[in-house]
């Protein structure tokens, strides 16, 4: 299982998906074990452009207002190298990203 | 060339020419986009194009001098942080610097055109760690967001940016890469500085086209400053300015400088649009005097110069610190054709009742066409242009989202 890759699908903002031109979601390969660590990792290498949108580029802190949901769990305030839940590696279920939803 | 023509109508059919073969390039920068605006020296019909980065803050677009094909853009948002984004094409299309999202491949390293890091090496001197917040007590710097761009008037790939909280950076890779100019922050004065009701923010570069190595920028709420060896080192230019909102008035620091402006032509001379207050100053910054005159109120945020009349100067009047709008509802530029002390009201074409907009600190802008045209935009989303400095006014675009920058290109 360690040494497996994982195609994990991520759900992400709107305004995001606009700078990165992606249509819908992303698929993702991920390797285990499947992290929030390692699927931002992944993310950022398939759009670099995200570098910096999500989390700090150097402290690699969340975006305040920014939460990463799975499994109708809020992961925001976990470890990012707590592993994911096994349907969120298996593909089944997506990693959402999340954006507040506030102002006009 | 023009006093050796022999005919007013020689003249004409030249400035009638002129106005054919140029075009004027106005950069709009919204709260949810941003927008080109592009006509001929006419400055009567207009082409629209935008939104681009609908939804997003776009605090600021400025084109090179040298390349006017080269354009920076500052996208920001409170949700996904700073962005920086370029064109190549004068706006066709748009890229993030050392981002190429076209060649189908990951890049990896990134390059991080968004990555602004307050410098705290021993090297440089003095990292500061705090200003003064709000209540007095001291915060640490924290980087929030690119107020200004203002890209090299030598160089297209050389750029500076001003930010939030404030400091200067400085790319030389077309926006690739930024690096802190420490000697601004470091030069002391720094823990007395404090934030305006909009932020610590840097907002207004100016470069000396007659000296390399000098530079102002301004910040709220600190004041003006000027280098003299290319960045190395700064002091502040406040001498003249009194604040009366803030413990010692004419304090060296702590001025809500909201503006300044300067005619390349005549470069020691400067105007300044503070809090309250219309000033000049005629020797580089280092003495500044009132020029209020009789403006019906000197509280504003812009401020600009009469490309071809060093003497002109334009500023809208806005009612008070408290009443962010003009005065009676009617939307008016002030004009001065002596360098201050003596305004005269403009309203051809703007709006004479129920107007209840504002014109932030960066929407203003000149051309540099024969007959000076003059743009500014409001909160309330319209964008005007004066093609004849100033006499009358139209709207080029009524209905945008709030306006927070305007800058002008002019083409031959």
């Amino acid at each position: 299982m360690a040494d497996s890759t994982h195609s994990v699908q991520v759900q992400i903002p709107y305004h995001l998906r606009t700078l990165a031109r992606i249509g819908g979601d992303v698929t993702l390969e991920v390797a285990a074990p499947v992290t929030l660590r390692s699927v931002l990792d992944a993310l950022e290498a398939r759009y670099p452009m995200l570098c910096g949108t999500i989390r700090d580029h150097d402290t690699l802190q969340r975006r305040p207002f920014l939460r990463f949901f799975a499994c109708e769990e809020d992961l925001s305030l976990q470890s990012p190298d707590t592993p994911l839940p096994e349907r969120v590696a298996s593909g089944e279920e997506p990693l959402l990203i999340v954006g507040a939803i506030a102002g006009g | 060339m023009r006093k050796n023509l022999e005919t007013a109508r020689e003249f004409n059919e030249l400035l009638a020419g002129e106005e054919k073969m140029s075009q004027v390039r106005v950069l709009v920068g919204t709260k949810k986009g941003a927008f080109v605006l592009t006509s001929d020296g006419k400055r009567d019909k207009w082409d629209v194009s935008g939104p681009f980065f609908a939804g997003w803050e776009i605090y600021h677009m400025k084109g090179s001098p040298v390349d006017p094909e080269q354009i920076y853009v500052s996208q920001t948002s409170g949700w996904f942080g700073q962005l920086l984004q370029a064109s190549t094409d004068g706006g066709k299309t748009w890229f993030q610097p050392g981002v190429k999202p076209d060649e189908g491949t990951p890049q990896w390293p990134p390059v991080k055109s968004n990555r602004f890091v307050y410098d705290s090496s021993a090297d440089t001197g003095k990292p500061l760690t705090t200003h003064q917040w709000y209540d007095g007590t001291q915060k640490p710097w924290e980087f929030k967001r690119v107020w200004h761009l203002e890209p090299s008037l030598t160089d297209p790939k050389t750029v500076y940016a001003g930010v939030e909280d404030a400091a200067i950076f400085k790319s030389i890779d077309g926006g690739e890469s930024w690096h802190e100019m420490p000697g601004l922050r470091g030069h002391g004065t720094g823990p007395d500085w404090q934030p305006g009701a909009g932020g610590m923010c840097l907002h207004s570069i100016i470069l000396d086209p007659s000296n390399r190595d000098r530079m102002y920028i301004a910040i709220s709420a600190a004041g003006a400053f000027r280098t003299d060896d290319a960045g190395l080192t700064w002091k502040p230019i406040n001498k003249g300015l009194y604040s009366k909102y803030i413990p010692n008035p004419t304090a060296d620091v702590g001025h809500c400088v909201h503006h300044i402006a300067m005619n390349p032509a005549r470069p020691g001379t400067l105007f300044m649009q503070k809090h309250w207050d219309v000033m000049r100053s005629d020797d580089a910054g280092d003495n500044w005097t009132k020029i209020s005159g009789n403006l019906p109120t000197d509280f504003g945020f812009v401020i600009d110069v009469n490309s071809n009349e060093p003497e002109t100067v334009y500023v809208v009047p806005i009612k008070s610190d408290s009443e962010h709008f003009p005065l009676d509802g009617k939307l008016r530029v002030y004009r001065s054709r002596s360098g201050g002390h003596e305004w005269e009201e403009l309203g051809k074409g703007l709006p004479e009742k129920d107007c209840y907009v504002n014109v932030l600190r960066d929407a203003m802008a000149v051309d540099k066409l024969d007959k000076c045209g003059v743009y500014f935009g409001t909160t309330g989303g319209q964008v005007y242009v004066s093609p004849d400095g100033g006499d009358s006014w139209k709207a080029i675009v009524h209905d945008l989202p709030a306006v927070l920058s305007v800058e002008v290109q002019t083409m031959a």
